[in-house]
């Protein structure tokens, strides 16, 4: 009891110590941490609109408790399926074709002999990643038109609507374009792990007679492995986030049986039709189900390779 | 040092060189593309009627001009401006306290700190919450709204920590002993020690402001002359676009017109990034390097 009290006594003396000693630095702080206390943990504190028949006037506390009516509506709707169905798709196909593609990349790369020429196929594949998805939007629009680049070209010239109105061709336009601007810059974080290497590994290797293909297989895939898993996970958390804005600039009416997805219909319905109960629910659905993947996804590794996020 | 090369060895390596130029003209071509069109007449593009083209054909500026006559445009330059130059100057200042206090060691509530922060990059409230959270401050139609709810991303925090980290303590130390204060420790110690590293961060908020468009079109729905330039572009180029799509096609002809105009107006938003990136190409990689190691 009396140790209990004593211990007590100390923290309360450590802690008038902290704050007279770094007083300053938690001031300092003060203005970040009101900036996350206000702009992220109250949006958390928000998501109990999830259970409620919002009102704007009279904010969350006014507001009555509904129970799961906002999410009995959100399963009912009767593009619930369709969204879900579109989310997954685009989100697997990004992941398939997405994901390998800067990890071939960087092996590429890797194999290339001339300095400058590896200087220039970084500098110039990493370019796409800065322009804005507004811009790209735009020329991935342009170039689908009747008479641009690519619809042309690969129509030779007899295509008579734009490629984006062709629903079956929504979930390639995305993912393409996605590997355009991404891959190059998707490939410095293994690039940055490939240089990590030992290169005794090699030198051993070579010693011991191994071809270049057996030094891939058995020296750089195992190196790289840590960090393609950390990364696959991370990209598996997100298996039902396809992000709303390259949404919006890509979606049409002829298109949306393909392209409108999960967070699309939390802005459609939270933005622009102000139903803010429901889409809070589909938001927090959505989040439930990306901490299951990444979970799932981190015991499934843990289970066939050993590696794990944590 | 050189051993002799085996013959699959030389095809492989012809093979990845053709491969990687592809790749290179692959990336580029786009964009070349839409400089070309830029500068060429609308008319004799629209009886090439699409292909590739290299050069421009009929070299001419008129897009430019147009796209400059509209006002919409030149008010969206000078908004952007604003955002990027205060946004980041304020992001820079408070991520850089924010990591400071990440980086300190032997002070008593750092690791709870750290934990409420680092929390948020896993679960967050969702984006109808935070617009309630932005529009319950005040901000819906003011330019605040574009900077204060994003002030700070916490990955690039902690990317500035790292950096932060990695100065040896044993020279705060000194400082302190010289009975320097933390603002002293960090704008004589860690600012000028970890410069390269401040740069990417500069850059990649600086990119981040340029390039966001769907923050002002949600919070400014109704004050379109404080829209950012990646917003008035949307509406000119995408928004516009799907309206004459869906209506038909008797406004064709003038939809024409408009296409040099369109290219114009892609490069107008996008050259300062392209102009600026050769020089600051390395800096990015080496944030991203810094990101990857803390993993």
């Amino acid at each position: 009891m009396i140790t209990q009290q004593n211990t007590r006594l100390r923290y309360k003396e450590r802690v008038r110590k902290d704050f007279q000693k770094n007083f300053s630095l938690y001031l300092l702080m003060l203005p970040v941490i009101l900036f996350y206390l206000y702009f992220h943990y109250k949006p958390m504190y928000g998501l109990i609109m999830a259970f409620q028949n919002y009102n704007v006037r009279t904010g969350i506390l006014g507001s009555q408790l509904v129970g799961l009516k906002n999410f009995v509506r959100f399963f009912a709707d009767p593009y619930f399926k369709r969204n879900i169905v579109n989310t997954i798709n685009i989100s697997l196909a990004n992941i398939v074709f997405g994901f390998p593609a800067p990890l071939i990349l960087a092996l590429l790369i890797n194999e290339l002999q001339k300095k400058w020429f590896v200087k220039t196929v970084q500098t110039i594949s990493y370019m796409p990643h800065f322009i804005s998805l507004v811009v790209i939007c735009s020329m991935v629009r342009n170039f689908l038109q009747p008479d641009g680049l690519i619809n042309a070209f690969l129509s030779g010239g007899k295509a008579t609507e734009s490629m984006l109105n062709n629903a079956g061709l929504f979930v390639p336009i995305y993912v393409l374009s996605d590997i355009w601007q991404e891959v190059g810059f998707g490939s410095i974080i293994y690039i940055a792990a490939l240089s990590g290497i030992d290169v005794e590994l090699y030198e051993a290797a070579k010693i011991d007679g191994a071809g270049r293909i057996r030094q891939t297989w058995n020296i750089t895939l195992p190196c790289l492995m840590p960090t393609v898993i950390v990364l696959l996970i991370l990209r598996l958390g997100n298996v039902l986030t396809v992000g709303y804005e390259k949404i919006i600039l890509l979606t049409n009416p002829f298109n949306a049986e393909t392209s409108e997805v999960l967070s699309y219909y939390i802005y459609q319905k939270g933005i622009l039709s102000a139903d803010y109960g429901l889409a809070t629910a589909a938001g927090l659905f959505n989040s439930f189900i990306n901490c299951f993947f990444v979970i799932a996804a981190n015991k499934i590794s843990r289970g066939v390779s050993g590696l794990s996020l944590w | 040092m050189k051993a002799k090369k085996s013959i699959g060895r030389i095809i492989f390596e012809i093979f990845n060189t053709v491969l990687m130029i592809l790749m290179v003209l692959i990336s580029i071509y786009p964009i070349w593309y839409t400089l070309i069109a830029s500068v060429s007449d609308s008319d004799s593009l629209m009886r090439l009627g699409g292909g590739m083209l290299w050069l421009p054909v009929n070299f001419n500026l008129t897009a430019y001009q147009k796209a400059f006559a509209n006002s919409s445009i030149a008010t969206g330059y000078m908004n952007t401006l604003f955002v990027v130059v205060s946004g980041v100057f304020f992001s820079m200042l408070f991520s850089t306290i924010g990591a400071y206090f990440l980086s300190r060691e032997n002070v008593m509530f750092q690791r709870q700190i750290t934990f409420f922060i680092i929390f948020t990059m896993w679960f967050s409230g969702g984006l109808i919450p935070f617009y309630i959270a932005v529009r319950d401050a005040g901000m819906l139609n003011s330019r605040l709204s574009l900077i204060i709810p994003s002030l700070i991303s916490t990955f690039n925090m902690i990317i500035l920590r790292t950096a932060f980290a990695a100065v040896p303590s044993s020279l705060s130390e000194s400082a302190v002993i010289d009975g320097a204060g933390h603002l002293t420790v960090l704008f004589r110690i860690m600012i000028p020690l970890s410069g390269a590293t401040l740069a990417v961060i500069g850059l990649y908020y600086g990119v981040s402001y340029w390039n966001a468009w769907f923050n002002a079109s949600i919070f400014l729905q109704s004050a379109v002359n404080k829209w950012p330039l990646q917003l008035v572009l949307r509406q000119i180029l995408i928004v516009n676009d799907t309206s004459s799509m869906t209506s038909n096609l008797s406004a064709g002809d003038q939809e024409k017109v408009g296409e040099s105009i369109q290219y114009a107006v892609i490069i107008i938003a996008t050259l300062p990034i392209l102009f600026i990136y050769p020089f600051i190409q390395k800096y990015f990689v080496s944030g991203v390097m810094v990101g990857a190691v803390k993993g």
